[in-house]
């Protein structure tokens, strides 16, 4: 009783996976199971990212690297690059582990810069990951990258090439994933995190170790993309490092902002949408626009390609988010606040001994706007 | 009448009053060209309430921000209990046992009451990821008893029933309250209050040094103000040193720093003595 | 160790060097103003090539035409570039960065990214996505310079750079509107009551920018001989690089910063491989914020009080 209770506030959410779960029911497309089961591996990155800039408010834009490391790390444990053959189910750990512990390598000696350097910082190193394994094909398979990945096997029963299995697999991984991340959310350091995106200053006063809270919403985004990442490359069969550049980390981060920073659901939501409009709306589109052009015999709508211009849209979206709605669709209260109010005060504590490093000292101020 | 908080809020430390809490010696802070703190010395006896007074612009808050960590000094060495903490980070001076207000409030405008002064608890709490996520009977009955706690503490300050309400919207002097309930979660041995009586009219800054008074007493805190009001700090501390321009220029008691010409001369210019 | 390639390596690495610091002062010049990295500013460089190679074609230039018609084209198109670029940039801080100033980071950051992205795909709606070639108006002889030989385009390019480097530097230095963006960069509050219009002065800081990076676009255009949207991608992360290396805020480090890259990146190319120029450049730049995130030339930015 006391569970149902603890439950209610989601009832929305648990009708939805209510659904989610019997859809492969209701319909048997192979095609269309295995586009939600690709949705769903987005909504698991969406929701790892959403740790980092959601709740922590720091800027990722590189991504897609740990979701390349998780990705690499289970296909070469289990196909034929290496003749090693590792079961899937422990490799799901190791990958989310190895993309945490690469989280904590890269996020240890950058995190205590500003958020703009950061930012950078996370670029390059989402164009690095892909290179270095673009670089090495001895180790890495190089631009073929590697093939003949390892299908998972749950008590004698092989995954194969029906999505299905692999569409139930995420659901469930995304349940655990969403428990966990609602728990950290709710914990000291969610707190610890809120109060940081805050006041850094007062934080660290109040004995908030700045690096140590950032480091680990870093790391434990990056270890749910680990997940996503053994997840994709087991259905799909194949990895190879163009699967992970900046349009994979833009996206990703697009889907967060739209659904609505720091909102769990609404970054499900919001990488549910964008995956299907992308995947579907776009595609329909194209075709309804070529279509007219036919009918009504003007050629340029027959040549229209909206599935071209989709990370156009993305990046003149997020735009016109930043002015408009910085909150995005489903907006996280405390988040939007942060997000749409003005500083007030000019800090009383000047930016001394601060250039590049923020840790000790509050960032100084950009001007105001007319 | 607010309750005292529980015990937990009592400093560990067995000093007996009288001893030194807090000594700095050369502390010296510049900026570039600019030497906002000049070779202080400076002492915190246990369990006293000192204040450190001078007018704008004497270093006073540069000072604190020393302490504090906010500041590595130019030169200086900074003990608390006989253990340096010169140069040391913000985070860990705070866990060493310092806590401070700020001089503008500075509590987490988007945050509730309760979760500003759970923040001050932040690092006595030993709930970790792993255990957090898992969802451990620790974690919970942690989390439970640091909720209770910290609503004994807003209780403490006056600001019982006000758990739920964001920060932003609480009254300026409820703010002060909470910034300071905040502080004390921390289990702070050394209570540093940045003119805490901002913006009070002469009633609300009584009030406020009686609390203060109450801090000493009950919770055998040490406290350090800065403050602008003469008339405040001549009715609550113990001791009250004096800078301008970045030096030290008296120390003393409230009668004697009263008297003091260089004092006067200090706030009120020359012509003052005249 | 054959001293001949280094020495040629030398000169390329002098002539992309030069490139880069012209990019780099883009994005100092904005950092040091509004503490913003102008995530766009490589992407305006690439659109400057993009613009210069419409208006060549659009001219008709080719390599074959009378050298005075050649100096026409070229001129009209460094002019229009450039114009265009500056005003892009006037645009985008107009409408994409001023409504957000005094917001929380984040906000700015992700605006910025999102118009760096919105125009490169742009770009690359414009020319496709393979690189495009670009009218090599100028012929490129090389002239023996010792053992080794240097272009023509070479010449060009280091040339060009300096001139443009030098006349930021008078402008910054010598003119009411340098002090003003000077001051601002200081210390808006100060400049602001001193009568400085803010507004005016960062919009000039972008333009100014952005004009430097449409010329280099243009440079890039003529000395490489081909255009390819997703440069000012690669471009900006190096030449971003090379501004903290110099020292961010500060014109003359992005200028050194932009050399210092320049050579490291031919160099680990030639003597390592080329396919790992990239990652050596993003190692010097973990290694600068680490260890003297100030740069080399420190910041020109005095603390406030």
């Amino acid at each position: 009783m006391r569970v149902l209770g603890r439950l209610l506030p989601y009832r929305t959410a648990l009708g939805l996976l209510v659904l989610f779960l019997l859809y492969p029911l209701i319909d048997h497309n192979a095609g269309h199971i295995n586009s939600a089961a690709d949705a769903a591996v987005f909504v698991l990155l969406a929701l790892g990212l959403n740790i980092v800039v959601g709740f922590a408010g720091l800027l990722d834009l590189g991504y897609a690297a740990f979701f390349a490391i998780g990705s690499y790390t289970y296909a070469l444990a289990a196909s034929p690059f290496y003749h090693v053959h590792l079961p899937f189910w422990p490799m799901l750990l190791v990958a989310a582990l190895t993309a945490g512990v690469f989280g904590i390598l890269l996020g240890a000696p950058t995190l205590r810069l500003r958020g703009d350097y950061l930012a950078i910082v996370t670029l390059g190193f989402g164009e690095i990951v892909p290179t270095v394994f673009l670089n090495l094909p001895k180790y890495t398979g190089g631009t073929n990258g590697v093939v003949g990945i390892d299908q998972p096997v749950l008590f004698g029963y092989q995954f194969g090439f029906n999505p299905t299995p692999y569409y139930y697999t995420l659901i469930a991984i995304i349940m655990v994933s969403v428990v966990a991340i609602l728990r950290l959310r709710d914990s000291r350091l969610g707190r610890a995190w809120l109060a940081v995106r805050e006041d850094e200053v007062a934080a660290a006063s109040m004995g908030v170790n700045l690096v140590a809270t950032k480091l680990t919403a870093f790391s434990f985004g990056a270890f749910f993309s680990g997940f996503a990442g053994a997840l994709y490359v087991a259905k799909l069969g194949v990895v190879s490092p163009d699967q992970f550049n900046f349009t994979v980390s833009f996206t990703i981060l697009a889907m967060v902002v739209l659904g609505g920073m720091g909102n769990v659901f609404g970054v499900i939501a919001g990488a549910g949408i964008l995956y299907e409009f992308q995947t579907l709306f776009l595609v329909d589109l194209t075709q309804w626009s070529h279509g007219l052009g036919h009918a009504w015999g003007i050629p340029l709508l027959t040549k229209l390609d909206f599935v071209n211009l989709k990370f156009l849209l993305y990046g003149l979206g997020l735009v016109f988010l930043m002015l408009l709605r910085p909150e995005g669709i489903f907006p996280e209260r405390r988040i939007r606040a942060i997000m749409t109010e003005r500083e007030s005060v000019a800090t009383e504590i000047p930016p001394a001994d601060v250039s590049v490093a923020d840790a000790r000292v509050a960032d100084s101020h950009p001007p105001r706007g007319s | 009448m607010p309750r005292t908080p529980s015990s937990g809020h009592r400093p560990a430390d067995g000093t007996p009053p009288g001893g030194v809490l807090l000594d700095a010696r050369g502390v010296t802070k510049a900026f570039g060209g600019l030497v906002a703190v000049n070779h202080v010395d400076f002492t915190v006896p246990h369990e006293s309430i000192v204040s450190l007074i001078g007018p704008n612009g004497a270093g006073k808050t540069t000072f604190f921000n020393v302490i504090a960590g906010l500041y590595r000094p130019s030169a200086g060495v900074i003990t608390l209990a006989g253990r340096d903490i010169t140069g040391r980070k913000p985070h860990e001076i705070a866990r060493l046992g310092i806590a401070r207000t700020f001089q503008s409030i500075r509590v987490f405008s988007n945050m509730t009451s309760l979760e500003n002064v759970l923040i001050g608890m932040h690092s006595h709490l030993t709930a970790d990821p792993v255990r957090i996520i898992a969802g451990t009977r620790g974690v919970v009955v942690e989390e439970a008893a640091a909720h209770r706690d910290a609503r004994d503490l807003l209780a403490f300050v006056g600001l019982e029933g006000r758990e739920g309400e964001m920060a932003k919207n609480l009254a300026y002097g409820d703010q002060r309250r909470l910034e300071i309930a905040r502080a004390l979660a921390l289990r702070p041995r050394l209570l540093l209050l940045d003119e805490p009586a901002a913006g009070m009219n002469p009633e609300e800054a009584r009030r406020l040094m009686e609390f203060i008074r109450r801090l000493r007493k009950e919770l055998r805190l040490t406290v350090l103000l800065i403050e602008h009001q003469m008339r405040v700090v001549m009715g609550v501390a113990d001791h009250v040193t004096v800078l301008d321009h970045g030096e030290k220029i008296a120390e003393g008691t409230p009668d004697e720093i009263r008297r003091n010409p260089r004092v006067i001369e200090a706030y009120l210019g020359k012509a003052a003595l005249a | 160790m054959d001293w001949t390639l280094f020495a040629l390596q030398l000169i390329n690495g002098l002539t992309l060097g030069a490139i880069y610091a012209v990019i780099a002062l883009g994005y100092t010049m904005v950092y040091g103003i509004i503490e913003l990295i102008n995530f766009a500013h490589g992407d305006v460089y690439t659109a400057g090539s993009f613009v210069a190679l419409a208006l060549l074609t659009l001219l008709g230039a080719t390599r074959h035409m009378a050298a005075a018609g050649i100096a026409f084209a070229l001129i009209v198109t460094f002019l229009a570039t450039m114009l265009i670029m500056g005003t892009t940039g006037i645009v985008i801080e107009r409408f994409a960065y001023r409504p957000l100033r005094g917001r929380q980071r984040l906000a700015p950051l992700l605006t910025a990214i999102g118009v760096s992205f919105s125009l490169e795909n742009l770009l690359q709606l414009w020319m496709g996505p393979s690189p495009v070639p670009f009218p090599q108006v100028l012929p490129n002889p090389f002239f023996a310079l010792g053992p080794v030989s240097i272009g023509q385009m070479q010449l060009v390019v280091i040339f060009s750079s300096l001139v443009m480097m030098l006349a930021l530097h008078f402008f910054v230095q010598g003119t009411k509107l340098g002090r003003a963006m000077r001051a601002t960069a200081q210390d808006w509050m100060a400049a602001a009551i001193m009568g400085i219009d803010i507004n005016k002065t960062i919009a000039l800081t972008f333009f100014i920018g952005s004009v430097l990076a449409g010329a280099g676009g243009v440079i890039t255009g003529l000395y490489y001989g081909n255009v390819w949207f997703i440069n000012g991608f690669r471009a900006g992360l190096i030449a971003f690089t090379a501004a903290v290396l110099g020292g961010i805020g500060n014109t003359t480090g992005a200028a050194l910063g932009g050399f210092v890259i320049g050579f490291v990146e031919v160099m680990t190319a030639q003597y390592i491989g080329f396919q790992w120029a990239e990652v050596t450049i993003f190692s010097v730049l973990i290694l600068v914020l680490i260890f003297r995130p100030t740069g080399l030339l420190g910041q020109q930015l005095p603390e406030r009080t």
